[in-house]
């Protein structure tokens, strides 16, 4: 280790760059990195600087629940029988009491009544799970809605769809495990699921549940998916999912100072270390109090599963509920009859072609949006929702088409509590899953590009300060205040955008095709869909003239003369 | 022909399946279990139900009780069917619609409900109101209550009770709060778009389990704090992102902020 042990050769020389640098660190860090060799690369990682953003810890809400909800799903397993024998309960559950049932059934009775802490972990498990996917949805939101997804963290992307699929299924397993009367329902659901798909439907339903439904194959299996396979793969990819985070660098919001090439923001240690820390603590907390005062999944109340009994008010989680939405909409004259085959439309479209088909939209997104914009540049600094204000609308549209679906999944719960038929309820978000989404998107464009003129204006023409001045003439004008450099950053530091033209070939600007290959004239048409309406920032120019303009008048009365001052500049 | 060739009268037949039909109705009719009859009102109860009757409920049910485009004919529906509608607040109607709801109304006293069921129940027998004892849920088997509450009522009234939707309006209450008088009542005369579940189809003892079980898992409503009225994972699911996720953003915002 030490150099004046050695005796020095010529060669020493060549390797005096090789030398160890001080040490930095002593003690057990010491006595550890002897042995692993970690410190080199753990002050890399603890220097990785993280920007601030509220914004930025939505996903890091939806990793802390996930943990909990491992951390407490262990706990539960202690406990937990997934055996469907028959067992006559005789727990403290009065209302049960002498009721044949399952094992699984009895000993999720058991740890909600009989076992210590049991009823709490078990709501914190069922409210982590629930927080969990609706933090990594919201996070989704987030990625989507700043352009986060765009090169090089597609993939990114594509793995966290994978997590969100994973999670829904997960939860479904999960749902399904203690065998009351609302979970037995769920799964006689899936079954139905299943059963349609066309010709090996019914060879489906019996290799998964080993015969017919219910038999007693399905909770151990359930078990092992739930327990094992799904948490490992969930695990493994979110920390797939981290480390890309750290290798891409964190993305930052557009800013004085924040470039395509720097991390504005803190380091690890000793800022974000500590805040992680509390805020993993806080979420936990968060979690806690909800369980601790909110009852989740009453499973006392529904009873023991029992394939000719089932309940109103049957629910999957809310994360399953886009899918049994679509089943609720969709009208029954899909269910078609070809000979002696029957195929059930109105069931496989909601569930078989539904799931699949949102996931695979969600994971292609970023890959056709490069298509269509030919942008082949690397994005370190997120897009204001409206600078994008097709992706914007596309976006809300979708959400718009999902939530509906969701919310259609509660049509018996608004009727009876908004007083209102059943029958009218379904009419109505049949009708709207069709009208509603393009309405949305044309809103939401139309409030992104006024956003984007409104940011115009206030570039150009300074902020609105209220106070007027009377001219010799005796005309009124509002004196304008303009930006100073720092706040006029926020508006101006995003691209401008242009429609690909057919048959154009180029560089690598936005919108403009850049692997040299000839522009298609589908791909030219969704690029004018894209970018046509574009608002682009202020060019130094265009401020220069607008402050040129300011000098010579500015009436109030004239207010229509910026915007076309705008139009004009456009045009360029 | 055989049958004139041979020693037996050709009526013989007939008469046979005569007196077998006529032995079989007497003994079902003296075995098989039997609707609660009437009430035996007093006469002037009788009358008193009839003046009432004819000031708050003949405009629909007609001033002879046997019904208008407006209301069914009430004979034969006996002193349950009264005491349950009155009782519950349900009738007097408080305005058209799908469905009468429960009301709470101060609007008749007991003597004067059961003066009307009196009434009603002296047009033509029906099921009379519970005893006490038939109705005593500390009697009841909660166990088996349950299973029958899921087997017939669940479907309607969902299993926690919390009430559910059907066609048009039209919806199963929640069983909250409800007297157990009314829930057997409901039961024996099927109320609105309740099917009747007679003392054949569930007995007597039958409908005090189904008492004592709802009974029971009302007071377990709550074991594991609020309950979200019961409503299963709707309202799990909105309190997960309006309640939850808001406390997470609010918890988000306070750990990115800088301190000044």
């Amino acid at each position: 280790m030490s150099t004046t042990a050695s005796t020095p050769r010529p060669a020493d020389r060549l390797r005096e760059a090789d030398q160890p640098a001080p040490r930095q660190v002593d003690g057990l860090t010491a006595w550890i990195d002897d042995r692993t060799g970690a410190a080199p690369g753990i002050k890399y990682l603890m220097k990785k600087v993280f920007p601030d953003h509220w914004s930025f810890m939505i996903g890091e809400v939806a990793l802390f629940s996930m943990l909990i909800a491992l951390l407490t799903g262990v706990f539960l397993t202690f406990w937990f029988d997934p055996s469907m024998a028959h067992t006559v309960y005789n727990g403290s559950y009065v209302p049960l009491q002498g009721v044949e049932m399952s094992r699984a059934y009895a000993s999720a009775l058991d740890i909600s009544f009989d076992i210590k802490g049991g009823l709490l972990i078990r709501q914190l498990h069922h409210w982590a799970a629930l927080l969990f996917i609706v933090s990594l949805n919201v996070h989704m939101f987030r990625v989507f809605f700043t352009g986060a997804f765009r090169k090089p963290r597609e993939l990114n992307w594509v793995l966290g769809t994978v997590l969100s699929l994973l999670a829904i299924v997960e939860g479904f397993a999960g749902y399904s495990l203690p065998d009351d009367l609302l979970s037995g329902t769920g799964l006689r659901a899936m079954q139905g699921f299943t059963i349609t798909t066309p010709v090996i439907g019914s060879y489906l339903v019996y290799f998964i549940f080993g015969g017919t439904f219910p038999g007693t194959d399905i909770m151990p299996r359930l078990y092992s998916v739930h327990i094992l396979l799904i948490p490992a793969l969930l695990l493994g990819l979110a920390i797939a999912h981290v480390v890309l985070v750290m290798v891409h660098k964190h993305t930052q919001y557009p800013g004085p100072g924040k470039t395509e090439k720097n991390v504005v923001g803190y380091p690890v240690l000793p800022i974000y270390a500590a805040k992680q820390t509390g805020f993993f603590f806080t979420v936990f907390g968060i979690l806690t109090l909800i369980s601790t005062f909110f009852t989740i999944n009453a499973i006392w109340v529904h009873g023991p599963y029992d394939p000719n009994a089932t309940t109103a008010g049957a629910q999957p989680d809310w994360y399953m509920g886009f899918a049994d939405g679509a089943l609720r909409l969709l009208p029954g004259w899909l269910e078609l009859d070809l000979g002696s085959f029957t195929l059930s439309l109105n069931v496989m479209l909601g569930a078989l072609v539904l799931l699949p088909l949102v996931f695979i939209i969600q994971g292609a997104y970023p890959f056709l949006e490069a298509w269509v914009t030919g942008d082949k540049r690397e994005h370190h600094l997120l897009d204001r929702p409206r600078n994008a204000p097709v992706r914007t609308g596309l976006g809300a549209a979708a959400l718009t088409a999902y939530g509906i679906l969701m919310f259609t999944t509660s049509n018996d719960i608004m009727a009876i509590k908004l007083h209102l038929s059943i029958n009218d309820i379904t009419r109505t978000y049949q009708v709207l899953i069709f009208v509603l989404p393009p309405l949305v998107f044309w809103a939401v464009k139309r409030i992104c590009i006024s956003l984007q003129r409104a940011d115009r204006e206030k570039v150009l023409h300074g902020r609105e300060t209220s106070r007027l001045m009377q001219s010799a003439e005796g005309g009124f004008s509002e004196l304008h205040e303009p930006l100073n450099e720092y706040d006029r950053w926020h508006y101006v530091s995003y691209e401008p955008t242009y429609p690909l033209l057919e048959g154009e070939t180029g560089s690598d600007t936005p919108g403009v095709a850049g692997s040299g290959r000839k522009v298609s004239k589908a791909r030219a048409a969704f690029s004018r869909f894209y970018f046509q309406d574009s608002i682009n920032p202020v060019t130094p120019a265009e401020l220069e003239a607008a402050h040129h303009d300011h000098e010579t008048h500015e009436v109030i009365e004239a207010s229509a003369e910026p915007r076309e001052q705008i139009e004009a500049a456009e045009k360029h | 022909m055989k049958a004139l060739t041979s020693r037996r009268h050709p009526a013989a037949l007939v008469l046979l399946l005569l007196i077998g039909l006529l032995i079989t109705g007497s003994v079902y009719a003296a075995l098989a279990p039997k609707q609660a009859t009437a009430a035996n009102g007093s006469a002037s109860q009788i009358e008193d139900g009839r003046k009432l009757f004819e000031s708050n409920c003949s405009t629909c049910h007609g001033v002879q009780a046997t019904g208008t485009p407006d209301g069914p004919s009430l004979v034969g529906v006996g002193a349950a069917a009264v005491d349950f509608q009155v009782g519950t607040g349900r009738m007097p109607m408080v305005a058209p619609g799908p469905q009468a709801p429960r009301i709470k109304t101060e609007m008749f006293d007991q003597d004067q409900i059961d003066a009307m069921a009196a009434y009603v129940a002296s047009l033509a027998p029906g099921p009379s109101s519970p005893t006490a004892d038939q109705i005593d849920a500390s009697k009841g088997d909660a166990g088996k209550g349950g299973e029958l509450f899921r087997v017939n009522c669940a479907m309607c009234h969902s299993s926690a009770g919390a009430g559910g939707a059907l066609t048009r309006g039209k919806y199963a209450p929640g069983l909250k709060n409800v007297e157990p008088k009314h829930i057997y009542e409901a039961m024996q005369t099927g109320p609105q778009s309740m099917p009747v579940f007679n003392d054949n189809n569930i007995t007597p003892d039958e409908k005090r389990d189904i008492i004592a079980y709802v009974q029971q898992t009302q007071e377990h409503a709550s074991t594991g704090g609020q309950s979200l009225g019961g409503y299963g994972p709707v309202p799990e699911g909105m309190f997960a992102w309006i309640f939850g996720m808001g406390l997470m953003v609010a918890a988000a915002v306070w750990a990115a902020s800088r301190a000044n």
